[in-house]
């Protein structure tokens, strides 16, 4: 078990006075099977004219926040202390051939149709295209374990993708990203997305923080931490797994869950619209911090983002 | 109209001038095998519906007809009802095609309609509070998943959200076809946004009054007792009590399709149209932008698709819609009618399965039959769709209004194709059985023809808890007696409907009865933001327009090098100026030749990319008069269409020759704008912010051409004349001083001169005049700083020794002039910004 405190500051510049500010934010970290969290707080500057919360869709916690008087800089910071329980290895365990989860997924009356089945279809960021079918294919040949597939495609995304920051955009469309072989890690997660819902797979889209670790002899860099993103795919009998392809591997008590949904634009961490001229300049800062010694285990420098 | 064009009804007229056989004026007039026509028995008998209305039309005789005919034509123009094409050249509004002779139905067959309709608006009410809270419809398998999951139009941020009343759907349409068996079956619901109750409506009113005695005698249903029960039911929807609730119409702009509809409805409903611009959310309410302050909105008839209507937690790209719109609606403190999201229940998948939905959710069996629909995301519904592919209408599941495919249409190969489409991804598409459209007899003007049609019927809710049903609705019929495509964006036509009821009519109008003592208003009517901003901007572009336009005309002018003895100084020292200004590099100024020159000029009026040219500017004004026709006055906007003709591709001049007449016409029709302003407009704020833009942009291009003139260096006449030029100011600076022109006497006149409308000391008291009108009563308190701004700039002018710093600038030494002008310019744009800030503020935007 690990125990992380987690400060996510976003800090809004503006170029010219905005006179209302509404935000949509999903960053209260949602409670789970293996996961649980103490002492969440949102603060927000300048102070809002009304703040609401609620349950989305999804289960997750969404709030919108609105500023009324002209400001020209805003800031949102989330603090709080999260547990998670590592995740029960998966080693011996056995899945149905890939196109018997795909046929069950598609099957009237199936019992998670409602829950699971949603997530197989396009989403406003994920469409299921021939690009996607085509490499994902590589990994899911006829017969394949769905479990070997998956693991299989999480690795090579990890493998034949460069993460390269100034590749993409929060909006470029996951065919340019699978041409590029370039991205961050809402990219990548986006093209896993695509890849098995172009087989008829459910997955969803995971948003949340890794614990990152720093090179062997250098000490963390407060603040140098970074939202993630991974996926979360679906085998009837089994539930729910997830897979981060950015590092090509199971997220376990180092990954905090935030939110999911069918992909970014379901559970985008800060979304705002104003209403003012000018542009603006967003800032984010993000730190995980361990509150337990953690595993001596040293990243390969590719973890957030 | 051409008499002898008639010969078959000139010959009816003789024969049957009293009708007997009830439908002998209509020799000529044969219906179609295998379909059921509206008008004939498959016996040749008139069918019941006609009996009162065809006897009279055949007697009328062609002449009578066609007079009557042309009046519904001319109200149509006078009334400006248009229907805008998305991708049609000719701009935003062609005509819109009413057919003079209604479609009848008895009220007897009606009231069996009624009853189906009134069911189906119940249905789907409790259906899509199902889809947007349990779910039960998916969990018990009684409608497929994927129909709601993978729809774009399931709205996932209005999940949980239970709109008060419980009510979803406040004006619904349905799309009705009759079979050949003479059986009515529902080939489409419209549930988010429904169009065309208003052009029924006009279509009432157009045909009812060139066919007077017919509407009479005939017995005709009303309609304003619908649109009362509409107005009612969404008063009684507001959430708030109040004693008057305020109810608005939101529309996306004159750029859609319908626009006139929607003007047309809201000022027969008595609301207010509105724009998303017009509305903000503020502490979770919505409310309207007026320059007197915030006003609460309690209900929303919108006409804005659903997924535009929320930046925030639906579309970010949308600039149709107000930001929180859904949380004010989560709260419970707005009714959006229809609500978010409703737009989900008109998947055409979804007919297979409501017989069974009926049963689930009101323990009835359908009334209403549906047109024989497979969804091809079942197992069985792909293979009976594929069975018999030329029977069939193909749909997209998702695809709203794209045209849909006609099996019979297509070659083996086309075939072949689409169908191996459909097979890879049979969840995307719909397969209706082709409907043969019953047919309804037109007259073309020539003669009587047999025409496809389907009707749009209307239910609203009517406040008290049930439905009230339009009595007829939108008929509408193809373009050609073969088409099977009935739809007003590729051509054809509308016809009013008439239900002939059997007893006497009760007479509804929702129109202020004569006799009622009519309440004098003079004070000014609540002006929406974006009006006073459009208007603010319509005078800076009117005034950017002309400035640029006496520039470049001054500049063209000398082109020749011979219209004045110091030609080619003037033209070296306006070069500079332009370069100064930033519209040409700076080696304009010294090495380009008088073809690069002219060039360069040229693209300054005629290229639509370029800013600032003639051509763009142009592009602006368009833009902000269409979203500010209604405050025109008509002979205005003649002005403006005159305006609009000089900046049209292809009509610009071809030759450098041309330019100076072009630019003479421009400044001629600008300065007619400017007269029907001062003239004609009634001084309220809509007046003030337009003189406001206008009297901000003189002085601040003033203040900029100066600082150009004064940068350049020269200050000798060959600047200083062209500068009094483009101000307009040459005669009085000669009748003044009589001499060379120098810098110093120049300046007083363009700057510290309170008589001369083109000085800036004038725009300045001016600009103090107006502010003083603009509404205090905001909603944001505070200090007027756009007031302190200005005294600024009047203190600056006052404080400056003009006559001192331009001799010092004739010296060599521009540094202090060159400040001053540039402090002047600076504060003018402090008050526009100001301006923009306290009353329009919604001016842009953005999402991130």
């Amino acid at each position: 078990m690990q125990r992380y405190r987690i400060t996510h500051v976003t800090t809004y510049h503006y170029e010219a006075e905005v006179s209302v500010s509404h935000h949509l934010l999903h960053l209260q970290p949602r409670a789970t099977a293996r996961q649980r969290v103490q002492g969440f707080d949102v603060i927000v500057q300048p102070l809002p004219s009304s703040r609401s919360t609620r349950m989305d869709v999804f289960g997750n916690h969404a709030e919108v926040v609105t500023i009324e008087g002209a400001h020209r800089q805003m800031e949102i910071v989330m603090g709080c202390r999260v547990e998670v329980d590592p995740v029960p290895s998966t080693d011996g365990i056995e899945t149905p051939p890939w196109q018997d989860v795909a046929k069950a997924c598609a099957a009237e009356g199936w019992s998670d149709a409602v829950e699971a089945g949603e997530f197989r279809f396009d989403s406003p960021h994920v469409r299921r295209g021939p690009a996607c079918a085509a490499f994902a294919r590589h990994s899911f040949p006829v017969g394949r374990p769905w479990l070997d597939g998956v693991r299989d495609l999480c690795r090579r995304i990890h493998e034949e993708f460069e993460f390269d920051p100034r590749a993409t955009t929060v909006s470029t469309p996951v065919e340019q990203v699978l041409s590029g072989r370039r991205g961050v890690c809402q990219d990548f997660a986006h093209v896993m997305l695509g890849c098995l819902r172009s087989l008829g797979l459910p997955a969803r889209y995971v948003s949340g923080y890794i614990e990152t670790v720093p090179p062997p002899g250098q000490a963390r860099l407060v603040g140098a931490d970074a939202t993630h993103a991974w996926v979360s795919a679906y085998c009837p009998g089994l539930g729910w797994l997830e897979l981060d392809p950015t590092n090509g591997l199971l997220p376990s008590d180092r990954h905090v869950t935030v939110a999911w949904g069918r992909d970014f634009s379901d559970v985008s961490p800060v979304r705002g619209v104003l209403v003012g001229s000018g542009s603006h300049v967003l800032r984010v800062s993000v730190d995980v911090e361990p509150e337990a010694a953690p595993d001596a285990t040293a990243g390969d420098g590719r973890n957030g983002g | 109209m051409r008499r002898g064009a008639w010969p078959n009804l000139i010959r009816m007229k003789d024969v049957d001038a009293k009708p007997t056989a009830g439908h002998g004026g209509l020799a000529g007039y044969r219906s179609m095998p295998g379909v059921h026509d509206e008008l004939l028995a498959a016996d040749g008998s008139l069918r019941p519906a006609w009996s009162a209305l065809m006897p009279r039309l055949a007697a009328m005789g062609p002449h009578e007809l066609g007079r009557c005919r042309d009046g519904a034509l001319r109200l149509l123009r006078e009334h400006g009802v248009t229907y805008n094409v998305y991708g049609s050249d000719d701009g935003l509004s062609r005509g819109w095609l009413l057919d003079l002779v209604p479609a009848c139905v008895t009220a007897e067959e009606w009231a069996g309609i009624e009853r189906g309709l009134v069911q189906r608006a119940r249905l789907m009410d409790a259906l899509l509070a199902d889809l947007y809270g349990k779910q039960a419809s998916l969990r018990e398998g009684w409608l497929p998943a994927p129909v709601v999951h993978a729809s774009g139009a399931y709205l996932r941020a209005c999940h949980g959200l239970v709109p008060p009343g419980g009510r979803h759907i406040y004006l619904h349409a349905v799309d009705l076809a009759r079979r050949p068996d003479g059986t009515w079956c529902v080939l489409a619901d419209r549930t988010q946004a429904p169009s065309g109750a208003g052009y029924a409506l006009e279509n009432r009113i157009i045909v009812s009054r060139v066919l007077p005695d017919e509407f009479r005698e005939c017995g005709v249903a009303r309609l304003a007792g619908f649109f009362g029960g509409l107005r009612d039911g969404l008063r009684a929807a507001a959430p708030r009590a109040a004693a008057t609730p305020s109810v608005v119409v939101l529309t996306p702009g004159p750029y859609n399709e319908t626009y006139f509809e929607h003007s047309y409805l809201a000022r027969y409903l008595g609301f207010p149209l509105v724009e998303g611009g017009d509305l903000t959310v503020r502490d979770r309410r919505v409310y309207l932008k007026t320059l007197e302050g915030l006003r609460p909105v309690d209900v929303i008839l919108r006409r804005v698709d659903d997924t535009f209507c929320d930046p925030l937690e639906l579309r970010p790209d949308s600039f149709l819609g107000v930001a929180g719109l859904v949380d004010a609606a989560r709260c419970g403190h707005v009714v959006i009618a229809n609500a978010l999201g409703s737009g989900v229940v008109e998947s055409p998948a979804l007919l297979p399965f409501l017989p069974m939905l009926a049963k689930a959710w009101l323990g009835e069996d359908l009334l209403l039959p549906g047109a024989q629909t497979w969804w091809a995301g079942t197992p069985e519904g792909l293979r009976a769709a594929v069975a018999s592919p030329e029977r069939m209408v193909w749909k997209r599941t998702f695809g709203g209004a794209a045209d849909p495919v006609f099996g019979e249409e297509q070659d083996r190969v086309d075939r072949e194709r689409f169908l191996a489409r459909v097979k890879a991804s049979p969840a995307d598409h719909v397969a209706q059985e082709r409907i043969e459209l019953s047919t309804t007899p037109l007259w073309t003007g020539e003669r009587w023809e047999p025409r496809p049609m389907v009707l749009r019927a209307y239910i609203a809710a009517d406040g008290k808890g049930g439905h009230v049903v339009m009595p007829g609705g939108l008929a509408r019929f193809s373009p050609s007696p073969d088409s099977p495509l009935v739809s007003s964006q590729r051509g054809g036509g509308a016809k009013d409907t008439w239900v002939l009821a059997e007893g006497p009519v009760e007479p509804v109008t929702l129109l202020r009865p004569g006799g009622q003592v009519v309440r004098l208003e003079r004070a000014p009517a609540d002006v929406p933001s974006r009006v006073a901003d459009n208007l603010f901007w319509l005078g800076r572009y009117a005034e950017r327009l002309e400035h640029h336009a006496r520039l470049l005309r001054a500049t063209f002018h000398r082109l020749g090098g011979e219209s004045t003895p110091d030609a080619q100084a003037e033209l070296a020292g306006l070069v500079q100026a332009w370069v100064s200004l930033g519209h040409f590099p700076d080696r304009f100024g010294k090495e380009a030749g008088e073809a690069e020159l002219a060039e360069g000029l040229m693209a300054l009026v005629t290229s639509a990319q370029r800013p600032g040219s003639v051509r763009e500017i142009l592009g602006r004004l368009r833009y902000i008069t269409s979203g500010v026709r209604d405050r025109l006055s008509n002979d205005t906007w003649r002005i403006f269409q005159r305006l609009q003709g000089h900046g049209r591709a292809g009509s610009g001049p071809a030759r450098i020759e041309d330019v100076p007449a072009l630019l003479n016409t421009l400044v001629m029709d600008l300065a007619a704008f400017s007269g029907m302003e001062l003239e004609n407009m009634t001084r309220g704020h809509a007046w003030r912010f337009l003189e406001v833009g206008r009297r901000l942009e003189r002085g601040m291009n003033l203040l900029d051409l100066t600082r150009a003139v004064v940068r350049t260096g020269g200050h000798g006449p060959a600047t200083l004349v062209p500068l009094l030029e483009v101000a307009d100011s040459v005669m009085t600076y000669r009748r003044r001083y009589f001499e060379q022109v120098h810098l110093a006497t120049v300046l007083d006149l363009l700057m510290a001169d309170e008589s001369n409308p083109r000085a800036l000391a004038f725009q300045l008291e001016a600009l103090g005049e107006h502010l003083e009108f603009l509404p205090r009563d905001r909603w944001k308190g505070g200090e007027p700083a756009e007031e302190r701004a200005l005294f600024q700039v009047v203190d600056t002018l006052h404080g400056a020794d003009l006559g001192d710093l331009g001799s010092r600038a004739e010296a060599g030494d521009a540094e202090d002039l060159d400040g001053l002008v540039g402090r002047l310019a600076a504060g003018l744009r402090a008050i526009s910004d100001h301006l923009t800030l306290r009353y329009f503020s919604h001016a842009v935007v953005r999402t991130s």
